[in-house]
């Protein structure tokens, strides 16, 4: 897995949780938001549609959503203001979308 | 006859106060408020199962943090509040709100914006990268979540936020690279008889330097954004900065955290009606209201905290007392008229303090006249510097509602929030005019996007 981005400096000592980011089982902490569970561990949250780079959000306060994710039925979730919960299970693009940048 | 129906939107320190406010004249106020728990940005609260004291949490505002947060506690059932809940427009005599999938429309005979700020940005080479994050962001990743936004943090831009949240990171055990403000020190100087204003907070802001400083953090003042270097799947490497006697520096950072003061949320002010006026200080449009917080719109709108005018929490405090008192006095209720006079003699203190601050560390305007071409401006949709200027050149849209019809600046996910001040200043300096004439992006419904499935108002 590849090296998360956010680093954990307190509360560490919270119960597990478990999430699943593309398939892959990845643990995280009750109480994280979904945003903080997906780039602690691992280093973005989502494809740009505009250009061939990642995104890793922005503001962390619901107002430039840059930081929307999916679940796998295709509904958009604001990872920063989403509570992560065990068992959760999200996509890192569009379900179904594809965009010209990517081909 | 029915009792009046006072709506607040926002929960952080102004909103809180007001409701506190109307609620000790015996009414029930709606309380609407995009956050799970009350405290806005300034005071979020973390979740249930984290233990940091509120020292940790909250530095010097620590006391203030808690009385805002047990003071709503104690409103319990005497308000009616809505958490996690939208306010996407102000229309027909109605507040349109949104949660979930369920939308309401609710009437009021007296409306109390409360809707805070965001961060203030000007745009550079590299700031769509990963690991680059508001200055706001990279607090609230701190504050609400016990997480640093890299493993080596980069701050830059300008004003008291960049220093209190740099010594926040620092006390917080993550690693800081460097602390970057674009204002100069001699800045400082001129903006001291506004200041001591509030000597006591000059007193802080001195102390968080000193702390940053005895860390062995570098801190430069008077630099010019070079750029953000680093890939764009993998994120940001580092830094560069040049310096006042045009050197550069470069410093090695996995994470940025950026930030020029705040702005205010006006959208919803502006949908509102609201007249706004051009503050030739910190160089935006703000919404006109009176010394009370009267907003002058054809409703009865009251705007209060950061969401009128960034005058900081404290400020936010007071000055949602305050419109709530008049709100309250509009209707018709008995208000106590000297709190009103020591509230707004406390507002104009703050006042002066946020003239001075704005003194001290000013929007560096000129810097978005001199972004290059290839510059992305609209970080949502990455409409560079090259193609507003172009733009202008091909349709002659010599202001940025005309601008963003032609090439999409401020229409993407963040609605102009986080480009719409420096794409004015690209507009105005490339027409070669005042930036008062470049206009300002209007607000547009719904103010942030809504779930595609949401149902009809009940």
């Amino acid at each position: 897995m590849s090296q998360g981005r956010f680093v954990r400096l307190a509360e560490r000592d919270r119960p597990a949780i478990h999430i699943s980011i593309d398939g892959t089982r990845v643990r995280a902490m009750e109480g994280d938001t979904l945003m903080v569970a997906m780039l602690a561990a691992g280093g973005t949250l989502r494809q740009s549609e505009f250009t061939e780079g990642n995104r890793a959000g922005f503001c962390l306060m619901g107002a430039c959503q840059d930081c929307w994710v999916w679940t796998e039925s295709g509904h958009r979730l604001r990872a920063c203001s989403t509570v992560a919960e065990d068992g959760m299970s999200v996509t890192t693009s569009q379900p179904g979308a594809s965009w010209p940048n990517h081909g | 006859m029915a009792e009046p129906r006072v709506i607040i939107v926002g929960a952080g320190p102004a909103g809180v106060r007001a409701a506190e406010t109307v609620a000790a004249a015996g009414l029930t106020p709606i309380v609407i408020d995009e956050g799970r728990r009350a405290g806005g940005q300034i005071y979020r609260r973390q979740p249930d199962n984290f233990r940091r004291p509120y020292g940790d949490l909250y530095g010097t505002e620590a006391e203030r943090a808690k009385a805002v947060h047990d003071g709503f506690d104690a409103l319990g059932d005497s308000i009616d509040y809505r958490a996690e809940t939208l306010v996407w427009n102000i229309a027909d005599g109605h507040v349109w709100t949104a949660s979930g999938k369920a939308q309401e429309a609710l009437p009021y005979d007296a409306l109390i914006l409360c809707t805070g700020a965001t961060d203030r940005l000007m745009p550079m080479a590299g700031w769509d990268l990963p690991g680059t994050y508001s200055l706001g962001g990279s607090q609230v990743a701190l504050k609400a979540q016990a997480v640093s936004i890299g493993s080596q943090v980069v701050f830059l831009g300008t004003g008291p936020l960049l220093y209190l949240v740099a010594s926040q990171y620092i006390k917080a055990g993550a690693r800081v690279a460097a602390v970057l403000d674009t204002s100069s020190f001699t800045a400082r100087i001129t903006a001291l008889p506004d200041l001591l204003a509030l000597p006591s907070v000059l007193w802080n802001g001195i102390a968080l330097t000193r702390a940053i400083k005895a860390a062995g953090v570098p801190l430069l003042t008077g630099v010019t954004p070079v750029a953000i270097q680093g890939d764009a799947k993998t994120g940001v490497t580092g830094v560069t900065v040049r310096l006042g006697n045009g050197e550069e520096r470069h410093f090695a950072a996995d994470a940025v955290a950026m930030g020029y003061h705040l702005r205010p949320e006006t959208q919803l002010a502006d949908l509102a009606r609201c007249i706004f006026a051009f503050d030739d200080l910190t160089r935006q449009y703000l919404p006109v209201r009176d010394g009370d917080g009267r907003a002058d719109a054809p409703i009865p709108l009251y705007l209060a905290g950061d969401g009128a005018k960034v005058l900081g929490a404290r400020s936010a405090e007071a000055s949602g007392r305050l419109a709530a008192l008049a709100a309250l006095r509009d209707l018709g209720l008995p208000v106590d008229k000297g709190a009103m006079i020591m509230l707004r003699r406390e507002v104009g203190r703050y006042g002066r303090f946020a003239r001075g601050l704005a003194k001290a560390f000013p929007w560096p305007h000129s810097h978005a006249a001199a972004l290059a071409d290839d510059t992305i401006l609209c970080r949502c949709e990455c409409v560079t510097v090259g193609d507003v200027r172009r733009t202008m050149d091909v349709t002659g849209a010599a202001e940025t509602n005309r601008a963003k019809a032609f090439s999409r600046i401020g229409m993407g996910r963040c609605q102009g929030r986080y480009c719409g001040h420096a794409a004015a200043e690209v507009i105005a300096a490339h027409g070669d005019f005042p930036v008062a004439d470049a206009g300002r992006l209007r607000g547009q419904a719904p103010v942030k996007p809504l779930p595609i499935a949401i149902g009809e108002p009940e």
